[in-house]
């Protein structure tokens, strides 16, 4: 399976024609303690950069994007209750969504880990 | 993912509190904050930072917020100019003690919060040390100068640095530390050494818990940091947990709960009024603010509890049950010891009442709230009996 990473520092991971959405690592440690997350509805369409979740930590609301298109097909509903799941296991049980992928197409403009890694170093 | 309410941006020559080396020993993300380079918080987090406070005992630099003295010959004559730019009854201040008073236009409006303190020490008298916001301390400073009497003189003491410790286990640390400091009560105030170190005390803060904030010589407040962070009940705290805490209290922050726009009566802070003041009046705005402590305000400062999880931040419209635009959420959040969301926000009066229902609007969907007192969690300050 294959992981991409955006500048937002989104997180798609691909499993045939499912995609599996998170936040970074990178990302969580610089929200800090999530407190609060809103998951979308299952059967929703998103479009490449819609506003895909919200999450909250103490100090500020941010918005998770769709990296790719697609229809949402499953929520990790348990956040809802957990949200200190996504500072724990960010790239693991700290999952958003999965997508049915619209467009695998659309992976191409996104990093691969190493490209990622070599991103942060430029932040 | 996007930061949708971060409120710091620009970066430009950021100045630094004599702390700053240490915030960065001890991992502390630095944040622009009122032109300081400040410590949102520490590796640990805000949660663990804003328990620690609530159970222990939180080191918070605040060294970035403006400490002045006005120094005139004798106490009457410093209580007075003072008494004209603010409603608080400064002639009859004791000896050691703290009042929480304002800066007021002649519109009513609020130009800053700040402390003042009149020393133990009887041979300073003539003397008051005020604490104001970082933010507004230009704006201060100058409006003192402006007003203040020929024989009142304003002395900035940007040379020293101010720590805040805070907590139900802060008197045991300073009982160690500073004996004398311990006894004291609710905003009193003494000069003791600290390890030492020379140090005006003040058992106040803003946390809503029984804590102490220290004024030490810049070049001390390192040694003095160091020592604090050595006993086993403290630890840093930063600015995040120190947001999460005051809105717990229900503590108002200038530039967004208060400002020139709200009046003190609005803002529900009507005990800054001194008894004498009301009387008399004889300070800016005294018309307006009377006049509404008298007759009601069309706004007030409330409470409000969201239902379910879903924070309602700073800026959020709120309506009342009949969907009509009633008032704007001013501080907003979550808080770690409320367990939940909290905020406050301004409210027309007839939405001010306890349990009111309100409906906030939060990325366009309808959160049900309602009105309810404050503070969020109870303050446990530690006040002596009147002596």
């Amino acid at each position: 399976m294959a992981t991409y990473f955006t500048k937002d520092h989104e997180w798609v991971r691909v499993d045939g024609d499912i995609a599996t959405v998170g936040i970074s690592d990178y990302a969580q440690s610089q929200l800090g303690d999530v407190v609060y997350v809103e998951l979308p509805e299952i059967g929703k369409q998103l479009a490449k950069g819609d506003e895909a979740a919200v999450v909250e930590s103490v100090k500020a609301a941010s918005e998770v994007f769709a990296p790719i298109s697609g229809i949402v097909e499953g929520i990790n509903a348990g956040l809802v209750d957990q949200p200190a799941k996504i500072n724990e296991a960010p790239e693991g049980e700290g999952w958003f969504l999965k997508l049915i992928i619209a467009d695998k197409g659309e992976l191409v403009g996104l990093m691969d880990e190493t490209a990622y890694k070599a991103f942060l170093e430029t932040l | 993912m996007a930061h949708a309410s971060e409120a710091e941006t620009t970066a430009t020559s950021l100045s630094e509190t004599p702390l700053a080396d240490l915030h960065r020993r001890l991992g502390a993300r630095m944040v622009p904050f009122a032109g300081y380079a400040m410590p949102v918080q520490y590796p640990t987090g805000i949660l663990t930072e804003h328990n620690w406070t609530r159970e222990k005992a939180g080191l918070f630099d605040v060294s970035h917020m403006g400490q002045c003295f006005l120094i005139g010959p004798d106490h009457a004559t410093t209580a007075k100019a003072l008494e004209a730019l603010t409603p608080g009854d400064f002639q009859g201040l004791g000896l050691g003690r703290i009042r929480y008073t304002l800066f007021t236009t002649a519109e009513g409006g609020i130009i800053d919060d700040l402390m003042v303190t009149r020393s133990a020490d009887p041979g300073a008298d003539g003397a008051l040390f005020l604490v104001v916001n970082a933010g507004r301390k230009a704006i201060d400073y100058a409006h003192l100068a402006a007003n203040l009497p020929g024989d009142v003189e304003l002395v900035m003491a940007d040379d020293r640095a101010l720590l805040a410790l805070q907590g139900p286990l802060a008197a045991a640390v300073m009982a160690r530390l500073c004996p004398a400091a311990a006894e004291i009560g609710f905003m009193t105030a003494i000069t003791a050494a600290i390890g030492g170190i020379e140090c005006a005390i003040s058992r106040s803060g803003y946390t809503g818990e029984d804590g102490f904030e220290i004024s030490v010589d810049a070049d001390k407040a390192e040694a003095l940091a160091t020592l604090l962070l050595a006993e086993p009940e403290v630890a840093p705290i930063g600015l995040g947990a120190r947001d999460s805490l005051r809105l717990e209290a229900g503590l108002c922050l200038y530039g967004h709960d208060i400002d020139e726009a709200t009046s003190p009566a609005e803002a529900d802070l009507g005990f800054a009024i001194g008894k004498r003041r009301r009387a008399e009046g004889g300070f800016p705005g005294a018309m307006r603010i009377l006049g509404e402590l008298a007759e009601g305000v069309p706004r007030l400062r409330v409470g409000i509890q969201p239902e379910g999880r879903a924070p309602a931040r700073e800026g959020t419209e709120i309506r009342d049950a009949g969907g009509s635009l009633v008032g704007i959420v001013t501080s907003g959040g979550f808080g770690p010891t409320a367990g939940g969301p909290i905020a406050m926000g301004y409210v027309s009066a007839d939405c001010a009442a306890e349990g009111t229902p309100l409906t906030l609007t939060v990325r366009g969907k309808e959160l049900v709230a309602r009105v309810v007192p404050l503070p969020f969690v109870p303050h446990r300050y530690f006040r002596k009996s009147a002596s």
